[in-house]
Formats: C-alpha cells, sequence, structure tokens
C-alpha cells in the first residue's frame, strides 16, 4: 500500500479532484468529437478550441496522477491554460456571443457544465501547491522506480 | 425515449449520488450500498440503451441528432463500470465521492440526453 502511494500525487482528496478531471476530459471529448464529426464547418473556431480543451483536460488529468517534478510543471502549466481559457472565453462570449455561435466547455465561464470548468482548475491550482515534490522527489527525478523499489 | 422512464432514471441517479456523498463523508469504504447503487445506476442505462433502439421503430424518434444522443449514452454507460473499478483497487472514503461523482454525471447526461431526443433548444 505504502508502494502504490508513492507512485502517486493523487492521494486522498486529490483522487476526487482526478476523478473529477477525468469526467471533464470526458465531456470535452465526447462533445469536441461529435461537433467535428457532424458540424465542423459551423464554426470552426469554436470547435477547434473545444477540441484542444479536451487535450489539455487529458493531459491535466494525467499529470496530475504522475509523480515527479515534470508532471508537476505539466499540471501547474496545463491547469493554467485551462483558467486562462475559461476566464478569456467566458469574457469574450459574455460580451459578443456571436463570436461563438456554438457552445464550447468554457462558453460563459463554463455554465454549460455547472461552472465546474471555472472551479476545477482553481481547486487544482490549491492541491498543486499543497504537494510540491520533496526534496527527495526532485533528486530522484526521472528515475521514480528507485523510490518506490517497484520498476515497471 | 420514454420520459417517464427517463425521470425516473435521472432521480435513481441522483439519490445514488446522495448515498455516496453520504458515505463518503461518514468515512465509510465503498460497500455494498453504494458500489450497489452505481450499479443499479447502469442497469437502467443499460435498460435506456435498449429503449432508445427500440423506440424508432415504434413511432418515437428523437427529434435531435442522433449521434450527439448516443455519444451521450455510451459515454454515460462506460461511467459507472470506470468508478466502480476505481472503488475496488482505490480502497479508501475518497472512492465513495468518485461514485458520487459518476453517477451525478449520469444524471445530468440523462437529461441532456431527454432534451436533444425531445426538444430542440439549439
Amino acid at each position: 500500500m505504502m508502494v502504490t502511494q508513492k507512485s502517486t500525487r493523487a492521494v486522498g482528496l486529490g483522487r476526487v479532484l482526478v476523478a473529477v478531471y477525468a469526467l471533464l476530459a470526458l465531456a470535452a471529448t465526447g462533445r469536441s468529437v461529435f461537433q467535428i464529426a457532424e458540424q465542423f464547418s459551423e464554426a470552426p473556431l469554436a470547435y477547434t478550441l473545444s477540441a484542444l480543451s479536451a487535450v489539455v483536460y487529458i493531459v491535466a488529468t494525467v499529470a496530475l496522477v504522475k509523480r515527479g517534478t515534470t508532471s508537476y510543471a505539466v499540471a501547474w502549466a496545463t491547469i493554467s491554460f485551462e483558467l486562462a481559457g475559461v476566464l478569456i472565453v467566458g469574457l469574450v462570449t459574455a460580451l459578443d456571443p456571436a463570436l461563438f455561435p456554438d457552445d464550447t466547455v468554457w462558453s460563459f465561464f463554463g455554465r454549460g457544465y455547472g461552472f465546474v470548468p471555472l472551479l476545477l482548475p482553481v481547486l487544482g491550482m490549491i492541491w498543486l501547491a499543497r504537494t510540491r515534490p520533496t526534496a527527495a522527489e526532485r533528486a530522484h527525478d526521472g528515475e521514480p522506480e528507485s523510490v518506490t523499489g517497484l520498476p515497471e | 425515449m420514454i420520459e417517464w422512464f427517463t425521470w425516473v432514471q435521472v432521480v435513481v441517479a441522483c439519490v445514488a449520488g446522495l448515498v455516496c456523498v453520504v458515505a463518503g463523508f461518514a468515512r465509510k469504504l465503498p460497500n455494498d450500498v453504494t458500489v450497489g447503487a452505481t450499479a443499479l445506476v447502469l442497469v437502467l442505462l443499460l435498460v435506456q440503451l435498449v429503449v432508445a433502439i427500440v423506440a424508432p421503430f415504434v413511432g418515437n424518434p428523437p427529434t435531435g441528432n442522433v449521434v450527439e444522443f448516443y455519444i451521450y449514452l455510451v459515454s454515460a454507460i462506460l461511467l459507472p463500470p470506470l468508478a466502480v473499478v476505481w472503488a475496488l483497487v482505490d480502497r479508501t472514503r475518497w472512492s465513495n465521492l468518485v461514485l458520487a461523482a459518476s453517477v451525478f454525471a449520469v444524471a445530468v447526461m440523462v437529461y441532456r440526453m431527454l432534451q436533444i431526443w425531445t426538444v430542440q433548444v439549439a
């Protein structure tokens, strides 16, 4: 049990965070697949953005699960991107809805998804700030197997 | 889609979600009740799948996009099993909240499926 806990940053409440991230990744991917397959020509910008956000949510989910300084940095980058995305797209759609003729996960600050896309990056950042990689992790970065004693 | 059945499904999913949330905050590990409630949500989804396949042949076709409808339905069917696997692997109370998140998401998706089938807002 100790071994499995060390191989991931996702412990305790963080696991729920990861699960919700995975849900949002699924939601964004599902919507994006449908939009691009069925009606891409209607709003290329909005749908490209949907696809991009879907990819970023997937990367963020993986980065939150994995341990080590690299995934820690990737998690920060993707979560910051999400926060910027939801704020910028939210603001643009609120000011001028015509720019985005169809919804994305970020439209109106994620209203179509219960504002989860707005809340989640903030919770993610709080979580990341509280789970900085330890000095030992930084020293062993690149070969985490040596810490857990369990080669993959 | 059968409207009353769909609403039953939404209510069952919400109740199942509440049960899992309460169990999680009561520091209970995933048990027969929380996993069973999630399994019940899955069973209703499978019934919904059969209904969705049969309904168009008995004069109840969807008004919205069929592809969008099935993306929601298939994704929804995947959620409870994934959450249950999570709960079996990760035997902590947090898994009850993961179960809850999955069935709440199913509730929202089923409601969205009803919208696609019956009323077209967009």
